[in-house]
């Protein structure tokens, strides 16, 4: 078999607060490193998916015999060859067919597979499946599949699949008082993932009747609490291994091929590899969940908001996935940082025959955001006020009480980071004699005139680690034995290292806790607890904090093998501070293996009250500012963003090379979704599943940055570290409309800023 | 069909090869190197980038049989045994890999650039890496490498 992970010794040295390159840099250069697409193991087949053309419709028969009957077919199977419960869906709202069962809810929803020999002739197979359809109309208003009990109902349950409000002060009263009001409406557009490794994974039919998996995902264990039941296996029977992940973002969270290329691996007794396509890539995961926002802000004329009063609507497509979640998210971020005494909040999620929606980057903060942050700057053009001076004025800080009553109980400089954003030098102004420049760039569509230039700020605070009372946690194992001469630590989880350098992470940590400098990997597997989900910006704070406990039970038992009580680890060596260096570890070791298991729990979270979103539902806050420079063709409405500025706050550094990297490719994210990025749907159909027609960010595309990188420490936080990789995602994306509105004079309530929004033709 | 070609000084006679298939493919599924990636199979993302005769192409837009009698040379192709090529080096030294999977096309991209091109300017690196989509980084730390990449190579002269 090929590309089974193995295990990956982290080089050269480096603990928290140092660079070192990552344990799977030289695999990646090489082309060796095996992701899902690259498994190939002697006699395998290739499964491949009929999906639903359809957003809407009821499948009168299907008719696989056909399909059956071509050379080198070995199985088709439908929703009748489900082994186990016919459901799966995330948060135990098990909603989503395995495979279509009499109607489809959105287009690209999976309703037979095919196994055969070649990658061809399963596609060719599955042009041969007959299905005769009873096509229906699709429901596809998100607003009246939440205020119109007679609209049709899209799935069993029923609409809104989440409605949470938050409640703080009197808005009325706040109303009377309020000397300048603003309002708006504001759209955000299906945004997806985009990651470039497509679906894959291997599924390989064990002798003990069960299954051994290789795929891409988030979250292992999620993932088997869903795949089992499936099967109709226990968990014992399933193993998982992670494969090469080539990025997620959200959108490896919820299923896709594991359990067909399980099923059809166990019909067929031969191993079965799936790729998705691009195209299938797009059907073959949730997306960010589109928003219709309307906001009204009351303040004094001073510039100090009196009154919020929100409502955000939130398209979860057909089935439930991370919605009910994204909706918490929205509803308790749904200001963002600024202290506003009343507050009133509707937050809703609902199902239509959408494509569905679930996590992303950003988790239902960052369509919050775009409005919140629009809002600043509508308020300040009407208080007369600047941008940075309006945020200033309501900016939150360490001890502020949230619309959800949380108090900030971490440092949050909210007001200094603007200052730093807005004193950080400006770019050079434009250069129009290299047309490479401009708006446009080598097109030569324009030589300079009609190119304005604006300036826009964003703030964007979200929460890190999951939320709402959810018990979360990290399981690692950690060993230290010597191998060849050396005291090596070996480190076990089975969190998703998904691009984001959580392996790296991961050996600082021992290196520091361990004092030593060899470390090596274990691949990410079931056969170690519970990691929790490569989401939430959560794995350096989780699994960081449980390697660093399983390092300090290796380290405890190494001590207690001495009889000193004022021991620590350096250098490969044990060290007393009344007695200086006791022995080597390998020494004290000798040819004994020392390993140890360890959860790590964050503080505890609640829930938020279903009338009023009360409750401590966070851990932990991040904040990002942003500001953004752009040059913006006003005739032909093309943009060109010149630059970004990000200061952001992390607690701690525990590396920066791959930090700065979370800043930066989170802040393309949130460009994509400011001027590029949607997957445009017409009647529940998608029209741009492709990267010919979805644009995300090229090299061309994305600016310059610069980095302000702050560390105010977190102290209930492992180093005090803040998860780093969201928040950018939020802030970006209202900077850089802020910029072009700047640049404009237009009022811009959509994202993605299309050129035609820009020219208004 | 049968298809022959030369991949990284080695001769290659595939066998069986569906005249549907893509160079990618035949890489990737039928001589054990995979390293070029799949990530949209139709010529806009530049993962699968490789050297056909020399010159930098989407193997996923090539079909199988328009390689017979050429030379392709991977991304596996480019380190001197053990020894990284200077591009490869500096993408892991500068942090320009995160998932990696768009990794192997822009190497070869920038291996390409710097060959052509011994000192690039950041607007001349943008235009060469255009046609290479990147998700995870931000494109920052890939400018980063290939300035670095650059260097070392022009002082290996």
């Amino acid at each position: 078999m090929r590309g089974t992970p193995e295990v990956i010794t982290a080089p050269g040295v480096g603990g928290v607060g140092d660079s070192p390159p990552r344990p799977d840099g030289t695999l990646k250069v090489t082309g060796e490193f095996a992701y899902a697409s690259d498994l190939w193991i002697d006699g395998m087949l290739w499964g491949a998916t009929l999906r639903s053309p359809h957003p809407r419709a009821r499948i009168v028969s299907i008719d696989t015999t056909e399909a059956l009957a071509q050379p080198g077919v070995h199985a088709v199977l439908t929703h009748e060859d489900v082994p186990g419960r016919r459901h799966y869906g995330l948060d135990h709202t098990w909603d989503q067919p395995v495979l279509a069962i009499g109607e489809v809810r959105h287009q690209g929803e999976p309703i037979a597979l095919v196994a055969a020999d070649h990658p061809e002739t399963a596609r060719r197979a599955l042009a041969r499946i007959a299905i005769e359809w009873e096509v229906l109309e699709p429901l596809t208003d998100a607003r009246r599949a939440a205020f119109d009990p007679s609209y049709p109902q899209v799935q069993e349950r029923p609409n809104p699949a989440r409605h949470q409000p938050v409640r703080v002060g009197d808005v009325e009263a706040a109303r009377r008082l309020a000397e300048v009001v603003v309002s708006g409406t504001f759209e955000v557009g299906i945004q997806d993932q985009a990651f470039l490794g497509p679906e894959s994974g291997l599924a390989v039919p064990a002798e003990d009747g069960g299954v051994d998996l290789y795929v891409a995902t988030q979250w292992m264990h999620n993932d088997l609490k869903q795949i089992g039941p499936c099967l109709g296996l226990t968990e014992e029977k399933i193993r998982m291994t992670l494969s090469g992940v080539g990025g997620a973002f959200g959108g490896r969270e919820d299923l896709s091929m594991q359990i067909h290329a399980a099923m059809l691996a166990m019909r067929t007794g031969r191993p079965v590899k799936m790729v998705y396509d691009r195209r299938e890539s797009f059907f073959g995961h949730v997306h960010r969940h589109p928003a219709e926002m309307r906001y009204e802000y009351g303040a004094l004329s001073t510039g100090e908001i009196l009154y919020a009063d929100v409502e955000i609507l939130l398209d979860g497509g057909a089935y439930t996935s991370a919605t009910l979640n994204v909706v918490g998210n929205a509803a308790s971020l749904g200001v963002g940082p600024y202290e506003i005494p009343n507050v009133s909040i509707d937050a809703y999620g609902v199902y239509t025959n959408n494509p569905p929606c679930g996590a992303m980057r950003g988790f239902g903060a960052v369509q919050a955001c775009f409005a919140y942050e629009s809002m600043m700057d509508k308020l300040a053009a009407a208080c007369g006020i600047d941008p940075v001076e309006i945020r200033q004025i309501n900016a939150a800080s360490q001890g502020t009480r949230l619309a959800t009553g949380q108090v900030l109980w971490a440092p949050l400089p909210m007001a200094e980071m603007l200052e730093q954003a807005r004193t950080l030098p400006l770019p050079a102004p434009l250069d129009a004699t290299d047309i490479r420049n401009l708006p446009g760039g080598a097109s030569q569509t324009t030589h300079g005139e009609g190119v304005r230039r604006g300036v826009g700020y964003g703030v964007g605070l979200k929460n890190i680690c999951f939320s709402e009372g959810y018990d979360d946690y990290s399981t690692a194992r950690v060993s230290l034995e010597v191998i060849g001469g050396e005291a090596t630590a070996l480190v076990h989880t089975a969190a998703a290292e998904v691009g984001q350098g959580l392996v790296t992470v991961e050996a600082q940590i021992a290196r520091t806790e361990l004092g030593i400098e060899r470390v090596v990997i274990h691949p990410a597997d079931n056969q170690v607890g519970d990691a929790g989900s490569s989401s939430a910006s959560r794995q350096t704070y989780m699994t960081g904090g449980a390697v660093k406990a399983a390092c300090e039970a290796v380290r405890e038992r190494l001590f207690e093998r001495l009889d000193h009580d004022d021991l620590a680890l350096a250098g490969g060596k044990i060290v007393s501070a009344s007695a200086g260096v006791i022995a080597s570890i390998e020494e004290v070791l000798g040819d004994d293996v020392i390993e140890e298991t360890r959860e790590y729990h964050h503080e505890p979270t609640t829930g938020m009250d279903k009338e009023s979103g009360q409750g401590d539902s966070h851990t932990q806050l991040a904040l990002c500012v942003h500001r953004a420079v752009v040059d913006v063709d006003v005739e032909l409405g093309l943009v060109k963003v010149v630059e970004l500025a990000a200061v952001q706050d992390v607690g701690r550094i525990i590396n920066r090379l791959s930090l700065e990297g979370q800043i930066h490719g989170g802040s393309a994210q949130g460009l994509g979704l400011a001027v590029m990025e949607e997957i445009v749907v017409r009647d529940g159909v998608v029209r741009n599943p492709s990267f010919t027609d979805y644009l995300i960010p090229t090299i061309q595309d994305m600016p310059p940055m610069r980095l302000e990188i702050l560390e105010n420490a977190d102290p209930r936080a492992p180093y005090g570290l803040r998860g780093a990789g969201e928040p950018p995602t939020l802030s970006s994306t209202p900077a850089i409309v802020a910029a072009i509105r700047d640049a404009t004079g237009l009022a811009l309530t959509r994202v993605p800023v299309r050129p035609e929004h820009i020219t208004g033709r | 069909m049968r298809v022959n070609f030369t991949v990284n000084g080695r001769s290659e006679a595939v066998d069986d090869v569906w005249e549907g298939e893509s160079l990618l493919y035949v890489l990737r599924e039928r001589v054990g190197l995979p390293g070029s990636k799949n990530a949209c199979e139709q010529g806009e993302c530049g993962s699968c980038t490789v050297y056909l005769d020399g010159t930098p192409v989407c193997s996923c837009l090539v079909a199988a049989g328009q390689v017979e009698g050429r030379e392709v040379r991977t991304v596996e192709g480019l380190a001197d045994g053990e020894r990284l090529d200077p591009v490869q080096e500096a993408f892991v030294e500068a942090g320009a890999v995160q998932c990696g999977f768009c990794t192997p096309g822009l190497i070869v991209q920038a291996h390409d650039l710097i060959q052509r091109n011994e000192h690039p300017s950041d607007v001349e690196i943008r235009e060469a890496l255009a046609g290479n989509l990147c998700r995870c980084t931000g494109y920052e730390k890939i400018l980063d490498a290939v300035r670095l990449a650059a260097t070392r190579k022009a002082a290996l002269k």
